[in-house]
């Protein structure tokens, strides 16, 4: 895709009303792009290894949004084929293995934290060859 | 996007306090009523949004997790427009609740002054925010090039699903098959279900383990005090009370 669909194809959003029109699967599509990359920057820039684990739980967020919204019946086009209860599904599994995740990993920290006296991971560099 | 939607926002408002309907001539405000759920989803992707921006532009750790608490917060209010409103109620429980509690936790034990900021490198910064910006418009020109995700919702109210979940978890489905899906092969979540307990269980144990309190070689500051202030101790309850410093004087 060249960027001049994708144009066209966002004007039709921006020229009606948006507090007027109902809200469809592409609302919710932009909104966890955001998350998503949000996320994905803030993994990259952060030192502070609990700022890279906040970046990791905004991508599962972003991700989770999106199984969410084409799992709704009410966003949904019509004749549009929705995810139905399985998306949601995943997205329960989701929170719950991200919940796991985050314990594991700060308990990895507080072990870094004890033995390095720093959260930096740029100084997490002993198993460098 | 929050800027090009910034003016519709405020004729939207106006529009609602003029009661939605009449326009008052003068004042180009949309004739027609305002979609609540429209307005209440524009309202929380802003929060959630601008929050992640937040927690990406900040440098201060505590207020990374703050922003983030409200980033998530506004999502599980996006759950809840959508229908989904056990995985709302899940998310606000164990994301907001549970996972972001342990998170602050984290950020109090490890918040020594050098730690609270550390700053990334302007070069950093810049690769960052390229690949960031590359990212976006990747995931915004594929999700704005299918037709079928484009179109505005059929506004199909959505059953309660706390209770069709909760008997997939134990592998029967309640729920009617989506419009146009396929029958066939619908299964429950019994297996996932076990798989994700143990999971849980081994990341339990895993957790404690590895967070445990080692066994330290030099006595501890608290101790150390104790053990200097103890022999000092017993004739100074001498000289308040005759029988207990014998009785201490006994047993030493």
């Amino acid at each position: 895709m060249n960027g001049l669909p994708c144009t066209a194809a966002i004007l039709p959003l921006l020229a009606a009303n948006p507090l007027t029109e109902p809200v469809g699967v592409i609302h919710y599509l932009v909104v966890g792009a955001v998350l998503f990359t949000a996320g994905i920057a803030c993994m990259m820039l952060k030192r502070n290894a609990l700022g890279v684990l906040m970046g990791i739980e905004l991508v599962l967020n972003g991700a989770n949004l999106n199984f969410v919204a084409f799992a709704s019946p009410y966003l949904q086009a019509e004749g549009g084929m929705s995810l139905g209860l399985d998306g949601q599904m995943i997205a329960l599994f989701v929170i719950l293995l991200a919940a796991a995740e985050a314990a594991v990993a700060l308990a990895i920290t507080l072990n870094f934290y004890n033995n390095h006296a720093t959260v930096d991971v740029d100084r997490a560099d002993d198993l460098k060859g | 996007m929050e800027s090009l939607l910034a003016p519709s926002f405020v004729s939207g408002l106006a529009a609602l306090a003029a009661g939605g309907a009449v326009c008052p001539p003068g004042l180009l405000l949309p004739t027609a009523a305002v979609n609540f759920h429209s307005l209440l989803f524009f309202l929380f992707a802003a929060l959630a949004c601008g929050f992640a921006l937040g927690v990406v532009i900040s440098d201060n750790v505590v207020r990374m997790a703050l922003y983030l608490v409200f980033s998530l917060a506004a999502t599980a209010g996006l759950f809840f427009l959508s229908g989904a409103e056990f995985v709302g109620a899940m998310q606000l429980m164990i994301y907001v609740g549970g996972t972001l509690v342990l998170l602050v936790f984290g950020v109090m034990l490890t918040a020594q002054a050098p730690f609270i900021e550390i700053r990334a490198s302007a070069s950093d910064r810049t690769l960052a925010a390229v690949a960031g910006a590359s990212l976006l418009g990747l995931l915004l020109t594929a999700a704005l090039s299918v037709d079928a995700w484009n179109a505005p919702g059929a506004g199909v109210i959505p059953d309660p699903s706390a209770t069709p979940l909760g008997m997939a978890m134990v592998g029967l489905r309640v729920d009617d098959p989506p419009a146009n899906a396929p029958v066939a092969g619908r299964a429950g979540y019994l297996l996932p279900f076990e798989i994700v307990s143990v999971h849980l269980l081994v990341v339990l144990v895993g957790a404690a383990y590895l967070a445990r309190a080692k066994r330290r070689r030099t006595p501890r500051p608290i101790e150390a005090l104790a053990s200097a202030v103890a022999p000092a101790s017993p004739p100074a309850a001498a000289a308040r009370s005759g029988s207990s410093s014998a009785l201490v004087g006994g047993t030493r």
